[in-house]
This record gives C-alpha cells, structure tokens and sequence, in this order.
C-alpha cells in the first residue's frame, strides 16, 4: 500500500490538520508502512462475524427526564481563546 | 522508622491513624522528595503544593479530633499524598494532557476518579507527565519533555502514564492515577517495577478522563504493591451518573489474606505472548513467577487465545479512528490554543498544525483514513469484526481457567530514542497489553525480576470482566512470599 501525496493532502484536509511539506513526506512513508502491516487483516475470513459494538453487556444508560443544574456559562467560557456577549468569538466563517 | 516516603499507602495510613506521623509532615517530604529528584527524572507537569499542604491540614484536624473521641468515622484515604495522570481534570489546576494545544487548560470540573479519591480523603500533590494525550509508549511524545526511568536515566519509563509509574517508583508519592488504552498503565508499571491495574471497561467513570479512544481507554491505579492498588481501586470503581459506559454492577469490598495459598486457582498461560524474539530475562522471569504460583497451590495449564497476533492492527486502526474522532474537538474555539488565522477554516487548520504533536498527528492522520469513504470497510469495518473474535478468544479461555499470565511487553525499558524514528517498532511495545482493552478485560502489571542491567520485569494478570478481585488477590499472594515489589532505585 503506498499512498500518494494527493491522498494523503485530503486526509489532512479532512482532519483540517496544516501540515508541512517535509511533515506530508514523512506521513506518506509511515502511513503506507501502517497500512501494510494492518493488510494482514484481510486475510482473515470474517463472514458471518458482527462487529464489536461494546465490549459490555447491552444496558439501559436512560435517566429521567429531570433538569439538573450544570456549569455555569463563566466556567464554560473561562478557557475560550475569544469572548464576546457570553460567546465564543471566531473569525468569519464565510470569506 | 523508615523514611516517610518509603512507606506504602497502608503503612502511611495506619501511621496517621495512629498519630505517628501528621498528613503535614507526610505530604512535605513528598514535596520535598519531588523537588530534589524532579531534575532528574521529570515525572511531573504541574506541582500543587499549595492544595496539597491545604488539603493535608484538613486532613489533620479531621486525625486530631478522631483521636481526641470524636464519632466521626474517617474516610479511607484520609491524608495521603496521591498523584494524578495529566489526562484526567481536577478543577482549578492546569490539565495539558502532554500537549501544547492545551499549555493554558484549566478544567472548571474533576474528573469522576479523583472526586472518589478526594472524597475519600486523599491529598493531590501534582500532575504527571505523559505521552501527548496519552498516544505513545515511552512519554517521549510529551510537549513537555521525557520522563526518565529511575532505574536507569537514559531509559525511557514506559508510557503513556510514564509520569505516575516513575513518581511511584522513586516514591515520591506512594501511589498514583494513571489511565489505559492499549497499556498505558500496565507497560509503564512494568517498566518501574511497580504494581498497575488496568481496570475492566466500564469499572471506572471516565467522566474528566481527557478521551482518547472510548471504546478501550480505562482510568487506573498504581501503587507499590497490589494491596495499595486494590485501596485506590475500590473507591474509584462502580457506577457514575455522569458516565453512560460506566456499569451499575456492584463492587463488593476486595479481601486480601495474609494466607498465601492459592489452592482451587487455574491460571492459563497462552503459548501467543511467547515470542521468538523476545528478552529472554523477560521470559525467565515470567515462567519463574508462574512457578511461584503452581508452587502457591494455583494449577497452571496451556491456554490458547489465537487472533493475538492481529490485536496489534486492529488496535492502530480502531485506536487512531476513535482518537481522530475525540480530537476534533481542538479546535481553537472553545478551548485550547489558538493560532493567527484569518478565516474559520484556517483557524481549524492552523491551531491543530501548530498545537498538535507529530505522534497525534500521524494517529489523526491514520484514523481519518480508517474511517474516509472507500476505505471504512476494509480498514475499520474488518478491524471491528476481528475484534469480536479476539474477545471470543478470552470468553473460550477465561471458561477454562481463572486469569490468564503473561508477560507485560516484549522487553525491559528502551532506551530513550531508540524507537523514536520508527513507530511501527514502538507500537510493538504493547502487543501484550493490547488484547485486554480490545476486550475490555481487566489487566494488572507487577515485577517479578530484574534483567542484567537491573531493570524491571513485569508480569500481567488478566481476568474475566469484573473480576479484578481475582488479579488483585494473585499478586498479592505473590507479593506476600517475594520482595521484588519492595526493590527501590539509588536516586
């Protein structure tokens, strides 16, 4: 499995990591050496075998439906970059 | 009188229980311990020594009244120095998890673990150094820099929890949190020659635990011995409102008896964590301490869990997607680092570049690739199938036998640097400690020799879901006729 410079760009991208020239190259090789080593997996046969979905037993996780008092908007902002109004401040989204 | 800092959790506490010694007197020579030997060793990220000595004056006047007749009962830490893992939050001091992206974090809430452990009296001295949010094996991937094992400086500790298993081995605190996602607690343990436990998935709230991948990440304990860690243990575990995967199973109180004997035990041992390859003072050690437990009364008999040798890629498949997932949430907006950026987009880009380390990365990297259309089902898909079938493995062997022995990782501590150009060969480092948090499994790490330079050997107990009542009592059976666990570094 070798991956492209391409391919591994749109990863970046869809992870919104900014990465470097030098760091795309290093990805590109330590990637594909990852990927070869998981290609072993393929060779198992797993028709008929469901995904794990939890290692637990299934449980209700339901609680009632009741108001409980939470952190405060001062706690929730305290480590916000930028605030304005009580909000989050960013730059604009549209260009 | 030994040092204060040599005595265990147990020996400290019945020693304020008595008024021998004050939790004042206790906690300042840990501080002072920590401050003489952090230069060398850097266990630490952020030293509280004034919530600790704050915390430890509470503690003292609730002593002094006990003893002057007062009813009250005390609660069972009451008074001892503990240190947490860098991951889980502890309101009002700073969490960085290892990584530059979180230099400022202060948490306004406490991780579920560590309100146990307050409420149950304890002192928290400090946070510990660890792999950028807990993604490596050695803590050379902290933004912080390595911590270095006491045993031998130019080795590395182990990781992720690299900070509390070296801060407990050079007893700077008696014991520590940690956490576990593919061995995060046991192959530091082992590496120390201290006493870890991964608890079973589910045991223990993760409510405050920074996540990495939630399926398999397991909040811990270490200690020096298996009786301390069964202490901190007892008062994390059970159910938490604020944890929808933490189990509502009772957690009945853990007996651990004087009387070694461990007659009617079955241990399996699987011929898979055997390798060819592999240290061969680490092998010696772990078939000597399988010896001990025979000798113990415990029969020992071949067990086979087949599909190990694929836990190794399914795990960095399964880990990577879940954390590429988790860490989505960095995104310089709500909290975190933010980087000069004129648009949103570049903001998002900008801020996980630059705030982000070159191990996260990669395991962003990966796990967005797992889990991007056209590639889902040939990588994370099939990783989840043949997950079932490693968790099928310990179902067929955990109905045969009791726990399961093996070793904890491959070989004694590296040396710093040594796997640091190559992550395919670290990631090799916990192909022992893996399979239990594919299965979600309890896990329990402890030494049981030294190799020829005098590091640690460790050997890992696993046990049925819940049963860490089981691990627990083994070692510290073994730890009852060995002294391995009372071995110190020269520091």
């Amino acid at each position: 499995m070798k991956l492209t410079l391409q391919e591994v760009e749109h990863i970046a991208q869809l992870a919104r990591l900014d990465l470097t020239p030098a760091e795309k190259e290093r990805y590109r090789q330590q990637l594909s050496a990852i990927l070869d080593y998981a290609a072993r997996l393929q060779q198992l046969d797993t028709t008929g075998i469901a995904p794990t979905a939890s290692v637990l037993p299934p449980h209700s996780v339901l609680r009632a439906d009741a108001a409980q008092v939470g952190l405060s908007t001062a706690a929730l902002l305290s480590n916000a970059p930028a605030v304005e109004l009580d909000q989050f401040r960013v730059p604009p989204v549209m260009e | 009188m030994p040092q204060l800092t040599d005595l265990t959790a147990h020996q400290a506490l019945a020693a304020l229980r008595q008024g021998d010694i004050s939790s004042r007197e206790l906690t300042v020579a840990c501080l002072e311990r920590i401050d003489r030997l952090e230069p060398a060793l850097h266990a630490f990220l952020t030293r509280t020594a004034d919530l600790a000595l704050r915390q430890a004056d509470a503690a003292d006047r609730r002593l002094v009244a006990h003893r002057a007749g007062q009813a009250e009962p005390l609660p069972p830490l009451l008074g001892l120095p503990l240190a947490v893992k860098d991951v889980l939050a502890v309101e009002g001091v700073r969490c960085t998890c290892g990584s530059l992206i979180l230099e400022n974090f202060i948490p306004p809430y406490t991780a579920t673990a560590v309100e146990r452990l307050l409420q149950a009296g304890a002192v928290i001295v400090g946070k510990t150094n660890t792999d950028e949010f807990a993604m490596g094996s050695s803590t050379e991937n902290s933004a912080y820099g390595t911590t270095h094992n006491p045993w031998n400086l130019t080795h590395v500790p182990g990781g992720s929890s690299g900070g509390s298993a070296a801060a407990v081995a050079s007893r700077m605190v008696p014991a520590a949190l940690g956490s576990d996602t593919g061995g995060s607690v046991r192959q530091p343990a082992a590496y120390c020659g201290v006493t870890g436990l991964k608890p079973t998935y589910g045991r223990v709230s993760r409510y405050g635990l920074v996540a990495y991948g939630s399926s398999l990440d397991a909040v811990g304990a270490f200690g020096r011995t298996a009786a301390d860690v069964t202490l901190l243990f007892s008062q994390m575990a059970g159910v938490d409102p604020r944890d929808a995967t933490s189990m509502d199973i009772p957690v009945p109180p853990i007996a651990l008896s004087p009387d070694p004997s461990l007659a009617g035990m079955r241990i399996g041992v699987p011929k898979e964590y055997f390798l060819p390859g592999m240290q061969p003072e680490v092998e010696a050690g772990v078939r000597r301490a399988i010896a001990q437990f025979e000798a113990l009364g415990a029969r020992v008999s071949e067990v086979s869990l087949p599909h190990t040798e694929y836990a190794l890629p399914v795990y960095y498949l399964i880990a990577p997607a879940e954390a590429s997932a988790n860490l989505a949430r960095y995104d310089g907006v709500r909290f975190g680092v933010r980087a000069p950026a004129d648009g949103l987009g570049e903001l998002y880009r900008f801020s996980r570049g630059a705030g982000f380390g070159s191990e996260v990365k990669r395991r962003i990297m990966l796990g967005t690739y797992a889990l991007s259309a056209g590639y889902y089902d040939a990588y994370y898909g099939q990783a989840q199938k043949v997950r079932t079938l490693i968790k099928r493995d310990f179902e067929q062997a955990f109905a045969q036998v009791d726990a399961i022995a093996t070793p904890v990782a491959p070989t004694t501590a590296f040396r710093i640097g040594e796997h640091s150009d190559d992550p395919l060969a670290m990631y090799l480092e916990d192909v022992f400690t893996l399979p239990t948090n594919l299965a979600g499994v309890p896990g329990l790490a402890f030494p049981v020799g030294f190799d020829a330079h005098g590091l640690p050997v460790g050997m890992q107990l696993m046990g049925p879901h819940f049963r860490e009542d089981v691990l627990l009592r083994l070692a510290h059976a073994y730890q009852q006729v060995t002294d391995w666990h009372t071995r110190a570094p020269v520091l």
